[in-house]
């Protein structure tokens, strides 16, 4: 299958030209094929999120070569990354991250909204199938404050893949739920993953989960140790 | 909807209290400036309007007679001794018929009224009194003029052998309508009248001595023959008067004085007030400005990490940079518009709260609608600008490290 996502020597340094500069990942190699559902694991400081921010595009690689659904992004200007973003790319973040201000179904709506610029009756129809889906068709109209985490992380999850995004991107999705939600919240994703082909990155501290991946991409100090399947 | 309106509308509806404390800050602002204004220009255009209701807004006269060199001679040079103003005759304008047509056209003028004036003395019995003869052609002269408002006592009518006098010289003469006085000119010419009328205009000076009578009886006293010495005139905007009085002074070459000119003090004190004003304005468009940009830097900060994740759903940072600025111009435009509101009705109120001595109101309760409108271009400009500091911040905000360390 092609490849949603390619890393080629790919390096991070933070304060580069500083005295503090420090080179958090170093010549990555990685590969995800479109539709693979892969759990990001290492501990703390190891650069699971930098690598997610990396390819989330949300900030430039230092060094190396990167390709996102064939993009070649060292080409892309600002603009056309930030295109590239909403997209292809879906985020899942640990602090769910929803807009207080919106309802669950407008906060599901919001990345078609950016795309497309106003709202369409499909996205609304999309949005209510996406709730429907993880379980909150009669929170529609709540606003998060009125959520659990638990269910405001369901709406987050929704939110992510409103525009049926190729690659996901999730990290810890389940790190603030407890062990029972964390369960419903990743088997959400793994539903996705097999109805919508969507591919995953999830990044997790719990071995459980990991387990339950197609594969395991393990990060140690800033390099990749195993990329068991 | 636009996603940026959609964004920025419910900004700012969830921000409630900020933004209820915004608008009704920017309304009271708007408010302010308008009705400041309103009653500023109200008070100086009945200030104005009162001190012109006796007198003409411009008038025309013949130039002044140059000043003739003195010489005196020692020896063989000649030196300039002394400039002596010479004594200003009375001196009629030169084909007045003419130049009181010519007027008439000139644009902003409303009307002309030809009168020949001089001094000379009103007697009756054993009393004189010094006085200044005005004559007119009446129905010209009461557009000029509102005598017939102004009258105590008798008609306003001037038929030949008849005049018109001020409430203090009829109470000085000991005359009332019906009476007749002797006037002697300057020219040392005399004539009888019968009063016809007694007026009050409201300042005691033209009370005294002005006496109205036809202009054909004034120019055969002041030994005229047929000439006049001004030529009164209106115009339809009394604050265009000195602009209106320049153009007929280069255009003719005859010396014309506008209300402006002559009211020099009246002039300062509304430029003052008029400066006074404008300052005040100024400091509310900052305060308010001030108030719009805080809050919204507040938000800003606030709204750092859906900012973060609104940019990594693909808003751009430019779109984000809209959000904030419709915000900004919302609260300005939306106070515009209440603050109209407002101030429609704080001015209508202070017509009725403000009250000349005779009882009518002091200010009209209308405001321009170029008022409004400056207002409300100053209010959306104010909001919009107060919102480009705050808007850039948050377009430049990391998304990372929003998402990193929210
Ligand atoms: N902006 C930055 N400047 C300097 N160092 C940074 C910056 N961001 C991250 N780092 C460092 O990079 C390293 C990797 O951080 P990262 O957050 O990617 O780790 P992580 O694997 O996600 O850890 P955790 O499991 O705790 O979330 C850490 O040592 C961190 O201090
Ligand atoms: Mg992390």
């Amino acid at each position: 299958m092609a490849d949603i996502l390619r890393l080629e020597a790919v390096s991070k340094s933070y304060n580069v030209g500083t005295p503090i500069e420090v080179e958090v990942l170093h010549a990555i190699d990685l590969a995800l094929s479109a539709g693979e559902f892969a759990a990001l694991i290492g501990p703390s400081g190891s650069g699971k999120s930098t690598l997610l921010h990396l390819i989330g595009l949300l900030e430039r690689p230092t060094a190396g070569r990167m390709l996102i659904a064939g993009q070649e992004i060292d080409a892309l200007d600002e603009a056309r990354m930030t295109e590239l973003r909403g997209r292809t790319l879906g985020f899942v973040f640990q602090f769910h991250h929803l807009l207080p201000e919106f309802t669950a179904l407008e906060n599901v709506m919001m990345p078609t909204l950016i795309e497309a610029g106003r709202y369409s009756r499909a996205m609304r129809e999309r949005g209510k199938w996406l709730l429907g889906k993880v379980g909150l068709g009669d929170a529609l109209d709540k606003k998060p404050s009125a959520l659990s985490g638990g269910m405001q992380q369901r709406v987050a999850i929704a939110r992510a893949l409103a525009m049926n995004p190729p690659l996901v991107l999730a990290d810890e999705p389940t790190g603030n739920l407890d062990s029972h939600t964390a369960d419903d919240v990743f088997a959400l994703l793994r539903e996705f993953n097999r109805e919508e082909g969507s591919a995953f990155l999830i990044v997790t501290h719990d071995p459980r989960l990991a387990a339950r991946c197609d594969r395991r991409v393990e990060l140690m100090d800033g390099r990749i140790l195993t990329n068991a399947v | 909807m636009p996603f940026e309106w959609i964004l920025a509308l419910r900004f700012l509806r969830e921000g409630r209290m900020q933004t209820a404390l915004i608008m009704a800050g920017t309304t009271v602002g708007v408010a302010v400036i308008i009705f400041i204004t309103s009653l500023m220009n109200g008070l100086q255009a009945s200030l104005a309007t009162r001190t012109l209701s006796t007198q003409a807004h411009i008038t025309v006269r013949a130039p002044d007679e140059a000043p003739t060199p003195v010489l005196a001679r020692t020896g063989d040079s000649a030196v300039l001794a002394h400039l002596e103003p010479r004594v200003q005759r009375l001196r009629s304008i030169d084909q007045w018929a003419g130049v009181d047509r010519a007027l008439a056209l000139l644009p902003h003028v409303v009307d002309v009224s030809p009168i020949a004036t001089g001094s000379g003395f009103a007697f009756r019995g054993n009393a004189s009194k010094s006085i200044a003869l005005m004559g007119v052609i009446p129905e010209r002269y009461a557009r000029i003029v509102r005598i017939a408002d102004k009258l105590t006592a008798g008609q306003f009518r001037i038929a030949p052998g008849e005049a018109l006098v001020g409430i203090e010289l009829a109470k000085d003469l000991g005359a009332a309508v019906g009476d007749r006085i002797r006037i002697v000119s300057s020219e040392s010419r005399e004539d009888v009248f019968r009063i016809s009328g007694i007026f009050d205009l409201g300042v005691k000076d033209l009370n005294r001595r002005w006496v109205i009578m036809p202009l054909r009886s004034a120019q055969s006293l002041l030994d005229l023959s047929g000439g006049v010495t001004h030529l009164d005139l209106t115009v339809d905007d009394i604050f265009l008067a000195e602009a209106v009085a320049s153009r007929i002074t280069s255009q003719t070459g005859l010396t014309a004085e506008s209300w402006m000119a002559i009211n020099t003090q009246l002039l300062t004190a509304f430029k003052n007030q008029t400066m006074t004003t404008r300052t005040v304005r100024l400091f509310l468009v900052l305060i308010v400005a001030l108030g719009i940009a805080s809050v919204l830097v507040v938000s800003v900060v606030q709204k750092q990490r859906e900012i973060g994740i609104l940019r990594a759903m693909g808003a751009s940072p430019r779109r984000i940079m809209k959000v904030f600025l419709i915000q900004g111009g919302v609260v300005g435009g939306s106070g515009a518009l209440l603050g109209s509101g407002l101030a429609t009705l704080m001015v209508y109120g202070a017509s009725f709260a403000l009250r000349q001595d005779d009882g009518s109101p002091l200010i009209s309760g209308r405001i321009e609608t170029s008022y409004y409108l400056t207002a409300a271009a100053v209010a959306l400009l104010t909001g919009l600008l107060a919102a480009v500091a705050p808007a850039r911040r948050a377009a430049k905000m990391d998304p990372v490290e929003a998402i990193r360390y929210g």
